[in-house]
């Protein structure tokens, strides 16, 4: 019957479902294409084999390398968990712009705190499609097993997940607010980081000056402690709290931004010109 | 400004009114895409708002669905202030449009099932096959929305419109650019569903064959004021023309209406315009 539709609008349990509703319709994007599971996993595998290589090379000519075994191929792995989060997360929200439905969901009754939540749940879900497998392949290849870090990786999954989100939320809200052709935004935010936060190399590596700089980013006190776990057989959790603390600062801030953003984008009448 | 009290179209019962707008204004610098309009929607009624090319139709209507953010004014949905409340409306209201996508590689199902999860349809399944029926969607509810035709795309958005049987249903030119077959068929079907569900039809149109055949009430917007409100019949004997694109033309290339005609010295209509 076209006039006749029963609704369960309120409490939690409508909001669950309206996230669910929006992690299922990404979802089926996802399964529904063979390439696009494909490609997930692509850039990962291609990183961990150049890197793993690399490692044996160097593990052969070097006596640091000899002792640190899987220090590099540990990084690339972290570094992937990070570089993923943020483009799983932007990804999901940019397939809304392209397919020009953005307005169909911010006009519906998701608010954009559900939104977020369903962003993240699938830059999640899109994580492990994409590591779960390379992780596997590098223990087969290399004998680098990232499940040996034990509950530290838990600590270095939480950390770089979250700081992966915050660095989409803004990217998404510049789309937001600016259109797509802010899109390039999205791609290479993260990557103003790999210098910066010290993925390969300790932190005494930068100079004086960088290092307070670094000290402010979150992945940095992770690939630090990722570090210290693997020469120092050490877990820091000193180093670990540190990060998670920059971490709800920075996304708190993030969410406050995407905000302004989607506001300011009301105000300019954006939301009705977005899409291809 | 033309305030158009509530007189005949408005609500007098206990319930708000579906629509109430107030010195409605908003601005783009130095733009003014609409100039302190305001009107109320009575219940159940069918309205049509008309204009050209940048009359502010869209605008209008897009602040309405709270996709843009006026400069100044207010607007009421359901006694709701869209500014501050939104989200205590959006699941009764719900918008169609040419001009807004569907994600186009998830199938009909998919997306259908989406939008009613995120209106807290109760059951999604049942009421998209309800839907599919009456629309004729069965045949292509599991294709991928993007290879559907024109006329078969356009049915598609008006399942996502008609998802949560809304009480107040928004239309920005339903009918652009389907053959005359498929828009009386659309027109149609947005009648019954009106008067079945005993919902409220707001439509934003420069199509006057299709406001005579839709709407029970004309605003006419030009140049982001209202310069006319009432009955298309009101109109055509308020201009003494025989249908609404005539009167259409006389306001927007500045004639005075019929009346004119009777005061001594007014043989003519006076136009800044264009001839016919």
């Amino acid at each position: 019957m076209l006039h006749d539709a029963r609704l369960e609008v309120h409490g939690a349990g409508a909001a669950w479902r309206r996230i669910w509703a929006m992690v299922r319709r990404y979802g089926y994007l996802i399964l529904g294409s063979l390439p696009r599971m494909v490609e997930l996993m692509y850039w990962p595998l291609v990183q961990m084999l150049l890197w793993g290589f690399l490692q044996t090379h160097l593990a052969a000519t070097t006596s640091l390398y000899e002792q640190a075994a899987g220090i590099l191929i540990g990084s690339v792995l972290l570094w992937d968990i990070l570089l993923r989060s943020q483009f799983g997360f932007s990804l999901s929200f940019l397939e809304e712009m392209w397919s020009r439905n953005l307005s169909n969901i911010l006009m519906s009754p998701l608010r954009p705190g559900e939104y977020i939540l369903s962003l993240m749940t699938i830059s999640l879900i899109r994580l492990f499609i994409a590591l779960v497998p390379v992780i596997l392949l590098a223990n087969l290849f290399f004998g680098f097993n990232l499940f040996s870090l034990g509950i530290a990786l838990g600590a270095f999954f939480a950390n770089l997940v979250f700081a992966g989100w915050t660095i989409g939320l803004i990217a998404n809200g510049v789309v937001i607010r600016y259109g797509l052709g802010a899109e390039s935004f999205t791609w290479v935010a993260v990557f103003l980081l790999l210098p910066i936060c010290c993925v390969y190399y300790p932190l005494a590596t930068l100079p004086g000056w960088l290092q307070p700089i670094a000290q402010a980013l979150p992945p940095t006190h992770v690939f630090e402690g990722m570090r210290a776990l693997v020469l120092e057989k050490q877990f820091r959790p000193d180093l670990m709290l540190v990060a998670f603390g920059l971490n709800i600062a920075y996304f708190a801030a993030a969410y406050a931004l995407f905000h302004i953003f989607l506001w300011q984008a009301r105000v300019k009448g954006g939301l009705m010109q977005l899409g291809e | 400004m033309l305030d158009i009290p509530a007189s005949p179209h408005n609500d007098i019962g206990a319930a708000p009114p579906p629509i109430t707008v107030k010195d409605l204004v908003k601005s783009y610098g130095p733009v003014t895409a609409v100039a302190g309009i305001g009107f109320t929607i009575a219940s159940g009624s069918r309205t049509a708002l008309l204009g050209g090319n940048g009359a502010g139709k869209t605008t209008t209507i897009a602040m309405l669905l709270g996709l843009i953010l006026p400069t100044s004014g207010k607007i009421s949905i359901f006694g709701e202030d869209m500014t501050r409340h939104r989200y205590r409306v959006l699941h009764r209201m719900n918008f169609v449009s040419p001009y807004v996508n569907l994600p186009m590689r998830l199938t009909v199902r998919q997306n259908l099932e989406t939008f009613a999860s995120l209106y807290g349809v109760a059951r999604p399944s049942e009421r998209v096959a309800d839907l599919a029926h009456e629309l004729r969607l069965d045949e292509f509810l599991d294709r991928p929305a993007g290879s559907l035709s024109a006329g078969q795309k356009t049915r598609v958005a008006l399942a996502k419109a008609l998802i949560n049987a809304p009480e107040l249903l928004l239309l920005d030119e339903p009918t652009a650019s389907l053959d005359p077959d498929t828009a009386d068929w659309v027109r149609a079907k947005l009648r019954d569903y009106q008067a079945a569900r005993g919902a409220t039809l707001l439509l934003a149109s420069h199509n006057m064959f299709e406001v005579e055949r839709m709407a029970e009430r004309v605003i006419m917007l030009e140049k982001g004021r209202i310069v006319e409100d009432g009955a298309p019949a009101e109109l055509l004997s308020r201009y003494g023309r025989e249908n609404l694109e005539d009167v259409f033309l006389d306001i927007v290339r500045g004639r005075q209406h019929a009346m004119t005609r009777d005061e001594p010295g007014g043989k003519e209509l006076q136009g800044a315009g264009h001839a016919p």
